[in-house]
């Protein structure tokens, strides 16, 4: 009798066990420490035993690999700044279904020249699991490419785009069908590869910097779906489940993020996600008031409750500390301050919470959009930092914007309005904001960290003074 | 109930699971989940392991299995560290010093 029968699966469903824990363990910053031990500990397990299967005998190969992938993991978990987790979480999905495709392939090649030959089943979900694993490389590597910025992060449209996009579609999809009535025909795999790999390129290539957190949740889910049926492949159902997981999670989170900037459901699936209107307004020239970094710190001072409302720009000039200490200062005179923080304020879902927890920011403080929305009114600053579409007001009067309809921190609610912004000129998405021009709105020019620090100075003035 | 049914079923329910659990997770950590589940899907290093270390694997399976170990092994790694780092961050305050 050999153990692998007998004690292995056990030991895998344990490790699924430990996945499922993990995330369970995700819903509190309390527990979710516990979650990735729990979460090692299964890979561990899983792994060692894996290592000690009978049919697997030889190891240098496997030695060498772990050795490597380690030594590069370690450094990158470490060195890399909070800004760009969103390019690594990219770049790791671009792994895993590189990873996930490569094992697909050779599993092919492995039934087709020794046999035993795949079954139907088998097949297809080989199929599914390199064809999403490829597309998903080469999206993931572009998506990447876009955030570290080497890339135009402009959307690049051409005339039948979606035509084309399509047609490699269906011809990938096409002959992977044929595949898989036919798995002898040896030909047609790498062709196959080569379409999966172009269409993840041109699925990307359409897609803008605003709607990265979207397209890095679905790529997510890809990876994940890949790896499941990588599952179905080699009949292991711990890889079935933790694929599951990934998926589902994944397509979760691009659920989240669509609906945060009011994208149908049929948009994410078909990867049809198109481009805000680039066509700004023609703005005339309106009145606003503008005000020094001296009377900001006092009205400030003088309000009761502060919702700040940050935005990327906030992390692209890398003033979340600054921010901090505003908000340690003012704290301290007795003014409850709190973030509002939007589902798509910065480049993945939940990012700017992590570069604001990085700033020593209590998470207590970070407040959901739905759950501060309703005490906008009562907030006696609103302070916009790196913002400019989530606090819009157009979004819910205007029912000509570009952005109509998507949900957005009633910033305009608040008895005064405080935004700290390089120039009038519109944002990103090259939307006018109403906002700025209102009587209760106070423009604060500048870079958002050389600001705060301008705040952060006089408000330690006064507080030394009195 | 054949096997391939019955991986169909596994995987119907982890994706049911899934749902429930990722909606319990607080939009607070929700760049960590991501990170998480990268690593947990890096168990795909299972996968790997049986190709490249199998008594008849060819060449090509070699090569190809060794890489994926590889890809495999640094999200795994990269991936539990880095979300252990971004969690450390997160602190109430009380347990501030």
């Amino acid at each position: 009798m050999n153990l692998d029968n007998t004690i292995l699966p056990i030991i895998y469903m344990l490790a699924a066990m430990g996945f499922i824990l993990a995330i369970k363990w995700m819903n509190s910053p309390a527990t979710a420490r516990r979650g990735v031990i729990v979460g090692e500990i299964g890979m561990v397990l899983a792994v060692a035993s894996t290592l000690l299967r009978f049919e697997v005998v030889s190891y240098q190969w496997i030695l060498v690999a772990f050795v490597l992938g380690t030594a590069a993991g370690i450094p990158i978990a470490y060195i890399m700044p909070m800004t760009a987790v969103p390019q690594r979480t990219a770049f790791s999905h671009a792994c895993g279904a590189l990873a996930s495709a490569l094992i697909g392939t050779a599993e092919y090649y492995k039934g087709i020249r020794q046999g035993p030959p795949h079954t139907s089943v088998e097949m297809t979900a080989l199929i599914i699991e390199t064809l999403l694993g490829f597309l998903t490389f080469t999206a993931s590597m572009m998506a990447f490419g876009k955030l570290q910025e080497v890339l135009p992060q402009r959307p690049i449209t051409y005339k039948g785009q979606n035509f084309v996009n399509l047609g490699i579609f269906a011809a990938a999809a096409g002959i992977g069908l044929a595949l898989i009535v036919s798995p002898e025909r040896l030909a047609l795999f790498p062709i196959f590869v080569v379409l999966s790999l172009i269409f993840g390129v041109l699925l990307i290539i359409p897609i803008g910097g605003a709607d990265m957190p979207t397209v890095i949740a679905l790529l997510n889910s890809y990876a994940g779906l890949s790896s499941s049926a990588m599952g179905f492949v080699l009949n292991n159902k711990m890889l079935i489940v933790a694929g599951a997981l990934d998926g589902s999670s994944g397509f979760i989170l691009a659920i989240i993020m669509c609906r945060a900037m009011n994208r149908s459901f049929g948009n994410v699936l078909f990867g049809a996600f198109g481009q805000l209107q680039t066509t700004a307004a023609a703005s005339e020239a309106r009145p606003y008031r503008s005000a020094s970094a001296d009377e900001a710190a006092q009205i400030l001072d003088a309000a009761r409750t502060v919702v700040v409302i940050p935005g990327y720009g906030l992390a692209v000039s890398q003033a979340q500390h600054k921010l901090r200490e505003m908000f340690e200062l003012l704290n301290k005179r007795g003014v409850n301050v709190e973030f509002a923080i939007h589902p798509v304020a910065g480049r993945m879902p939940g990012h700017m919470n992590v570069l604001l927890a990085e700033a020593d920011v209590p998470y207590d403080k970070l407040r959901e959009m739905d759950d501060i929305n309703p005490e906008m009114p009562n907030a006696d600053v609103a302070l916009i930092i790196g913002a400019n579409d989530v606090v819009n007001p157009a979004a819910e009067s205007d029912p000509k914007s570009p952005i109509a309809g998507m949900p957005i921190i009633q910033a305009y609610k608040a008895r005064t309005v405080m935004v700290i912004k390089r120039s009038m000129n519109p944002g990103f998405a090259g939307i006018d904001n109403d906002l700025y021009y209102r009587p209760n709105t106070i423009m604060l020019f500048g870079d958002a960290k050389a600001f705060l620090a301008s705040i952060v100075k006089e408000l330690a003035a006064v507080g030394k003074a009195a | 109930m054949g096997g391939y049914e019955f991986d169909v079923w596994v995987f119907m329910l982890a994706a049911f699971l899934g749902f429930q659990l990722i909606r319990g997770v607080s939009p607070l950590l929700h760049t960590p989940l991501m990170s998480l589940t990268n690593a947990i899907s890096a168990i795909a290093v299972v996968g790997a392991i049986l190709i490249t270390g199998a008594k008849d694997a060819s060449m090509l399976s070699k090569i190809l299995g060794t890489l994926a170990v590889f890809l495999a092994v640094l999200n795994a790694v990269s991936g539990y560290l880095i979300t252990d780092r971004m969690l450390k961050m997160f602190k109430r305050r009380e347990e501030k010093k």
